[in-house]
């Protein structure tokens, strides 16, 4: 089955002032990034902040303009030809914050109402049908539609930040940290509403995430970002059982272990400055397996390892096993 | 061996007013923590965990007041201490570090002068002396070119150096007790594992006794011997850490740990749908009567509606819960 997204050699860059002479650098944001999403698919795009998963996504959504680089959404090519509004029936994005994502001054129904009339949908009746639909697909009642924002708790405007994602019948949903800003006890909600979400409707979903229990439950797939490109990609058993990349192994290890004290495997330092990345593997300088190999210039290729499983490590080979 | 506890706190109520009404924000709490032990507080928003925290050392402010309870710090009662007794405490005996060290930071000051004035407010040294040693401060909690470093303001610094500043900050005069109220809730992952060695490494060299604050069940158990589960201004249950995951008692701690996706539980038993706790965390004005969880309890009958569950002691630790496990 051919994806129904497909990000090719994308790269967003950011045009800097004033380098230490003068001259002018730029910020690798993304820089050179490749994924596919399936249909019915929930890849899971994890990475600390600062190494692009956000601007990714925005660009996916036409939010922000690349540098270079193609993307596909369900076949057809962004850019050329495709205008906002056809995106906006294939792609939509549900965000981090209920809070400030929803306007305060507008009841459900007219969150919900709008890009329905912008989209064409005049009729009346065929209006009221699908937002008393899609309240009840997110666990509202249709009566609640007429309230505010603020007469809600942070769970139940998450599902008004679902339904409003929804409304518009899109194949593909970007996932911003969807459970992060909720509390503890109301995460489980809006997961298993995701999750039977994506099965009732056949949506595929790329899902941003630092939360890796959270990741690791949701995605069928899951791509490891760093300083603007994925450095390990692959399905969630191997991601998880199997780590490759160093990075991925230390991410994965630095999750505090309610049973065990002290991690295998430990990173140091922090993201370096992505105005003045690293030679060769940007990795290198955290690295605990670092060798002189890994400063060489050339940054290291994704080298396919089977199984749909891909690492960006010249020495994933010779590591010892997680 | 001397068994007295270095802090114990007995029935702490915290009051907030709204409109003319005061509502007991915190009730009923007591906990003790032993000298170098870390004990962890974990719940979610709201209930409670972080007011506990600024009540033991004399910071709450308007709407927030001391509503009754004794606190008692190395054998001295505390709650009552003047302002300028708990001030000198404050910082020498007892530190506290919080979720955004940008905030708790002067951003006008460099972080080196920031850390010297510990030793000049609390040991009356010279600020010569005290410059010099907070160079060593710095040191210790792992700063990379600490004598430049000093130098720097807070906003020239990451996260994780900022919160290593305030580290440095709180122990510079080696205090008994360091309150850390969610120190790592702001940081990437691989910068609070750091932060947290950090914590236990220094607390150990030390003998700092640490109250660690969190949201985070699984880091709580992993820092700390003994936690209590903050639930609408109670503590709902006291056990070893280890099991609060494998036996919780309290329905609402089972709730909790049942509807976590825990790292590495679909590995080793497959997706299974989470258990939901439904309702939500009610708010300090309505706290429910009886059990405070018993509209969100898949346990509750009418007693628990009716009745407020007192503390059934279990082996290392206690649950109120009128049906505990």
């Amino acid at each position: 089955m051919p994806p129904i997204l497909k990000v090719e050699d994308l790269a967003v860059h950011f045009p800097t002032r004033g380098g230490l002479l003068g001259g002018r650098r730029s910020l690798k944001a993304v820089d050179g990034v490749d994924l596919d999403l399936k249909p019915g698919e929930c890849l899971g795009l994890v990475g600390e902040s600062g190494c692009g998963k956000s601007t990714l996504a925005l660009t996916i959504l036409g939010l922000q303009a690349p540098t270079r680089g193609h993307i596909t959404l369900d076949g057809h090519k962004v850019g050329a030809g495709m205008d906002r509004m056809e995106r906006a029936r294939i792609a939509q994005m549900v965000f981090q914050d209920p809070y400030s994502s929803l306007n305060p001054r507008q009841t459900v129904r007219a969150s919900l109402t709008a890009p329905l009339r912008l989209h064409g949908v005049t009729n009346r009746g065929e209006i009221d049908d699908r937002v008393t639909g899609m309240l009840r697909q997110v666990g509202l009642r249709p009566d609640q539609a007429e309230r505010y924002p603020h007469e809600f708790s942070g769970g139940q405007r998450q599902r008004i930040g679902i339904a409003r994602a929804l409304i518009l019948q899109p194949k593909i949903v970007v996932l911003d940290e969807p459970v992060s800003a909720l509390d503890v006890s109301i995460r489980a909600q809006i997961i298993n509403l995701l999750l039977e979400l994506k099965e009732r409707l056949g949506l595929s979903y790329l899902m941003i995430s630092h939360d890796l229990g959270v990741v690791e439950h949701m995605s069928d797939r899951v791509a490891v970002m760093y300083l603007g490109r994925i450095v390990e990609t692959g399905p969630w058993e191997a991601i998880f059982t199997q780590p490759r990349h160093p990075y991925t192994r230390g991410l994965i290890a630095a999750i505090p272990d309610p049973f065990r004290r002290s991690p295998a495997i430990k990173i140091s330092g922090e993201i370096p400055n992505p105005l003045d990345p690293p030679s060769g593997c940007s990795f290198h300088p955290r690295c605990p397996f670092c060798r002189d190999i890994c400063r060489a210039p050339s940054v290291p290729v994704l080298e396919d390892v089977g199984e749909d499983h891909a690492v960006r490590c010249r020495r994933h080979a010779e590591l010892p096993p997680p | 061996m001397s068994s007295a506890p270095l802090l114990e706190v007995e029935n702490l109520r915290i009051d907030l007013a709204v409109g003319g009404n005061r509502f007991a924000a915190v009730e009923n709490v007591s906990f003790s923590i032993g000298r170098g032990e870390t004990y962890g507080l974990v719940g979610e928003s709201g209930c409670g965990k972080s007011i506990t925290a600024l009540g033991l050392i004399g910071l709450l402010r308007p709407p927030l007041s001391f509503g009754g309870g004794t606190i008692r710090f190395d054998g001295r009662e505390i709650q009552n201490l003047p302002p300028a007794a708990m001030r000198a405490m404050r910082g020498k005996r007892i530190a506290m570090i919080f979720q955004e060290p940008m905030t708790a930071l002067n951003p006008v000051s460099p972080v080196g002068r920031q850390i010297a004035e510990m030793f000049v407010l609390h040991e009356g040294v010279s600020w010569r002396e005290a410059e010099r040693r907070a160079v060593e401060a710095l040191a210790s909690v792992r700063v990379p070119a600490p004598e430049r470093r000093v130098k720097d303001y807070p906003h020239q610094l990451s996260g994780g150096m900022r919160q290593r500043v305030m580290i440095a900050i709180a122990l510079a005069c080696n205090p008994d007790l360091l309150l850390a109220d969610e120190p790592t809730t702001a940081l990437d992952v691989t910068v609070q594992a750091e932060i947290l060695d950090l914590i236990r490494d220094l607390s150990a060299a030390k003998g700092t006794a640490v109250l660690m604050i969190s949201h985070d069940l699984g880091l709580i158990a992993n820092m700390c011997r003994r936690v209590g589960v903050m639930y609408a201004g109670r503590i709902v249950e006291e056990r070893v850490a280890e099991e609060v995951f494998r036996a919780p008692s309290h329905p609402y701690t089972s709730g909790l740990v049942a509807s976590l996706p825990l790292l590495g539980a679909r590995s080793r038993q497959g997706r299974h749908r989470l258990k939901e706790i439904s309702g939500v965390v009610p708010p300090v004005t309505a706290f429910p009567e009886g059990c405070r969880f018993n509209p969100r309890c898949q346990r509750a009958t009418d007693i628990c509606r009716v009745n407020d569950p007192a503390i059934t002691p279990l082996r290392n630790g206690g649950v109120r819960c009128h049906h505990h496990e």
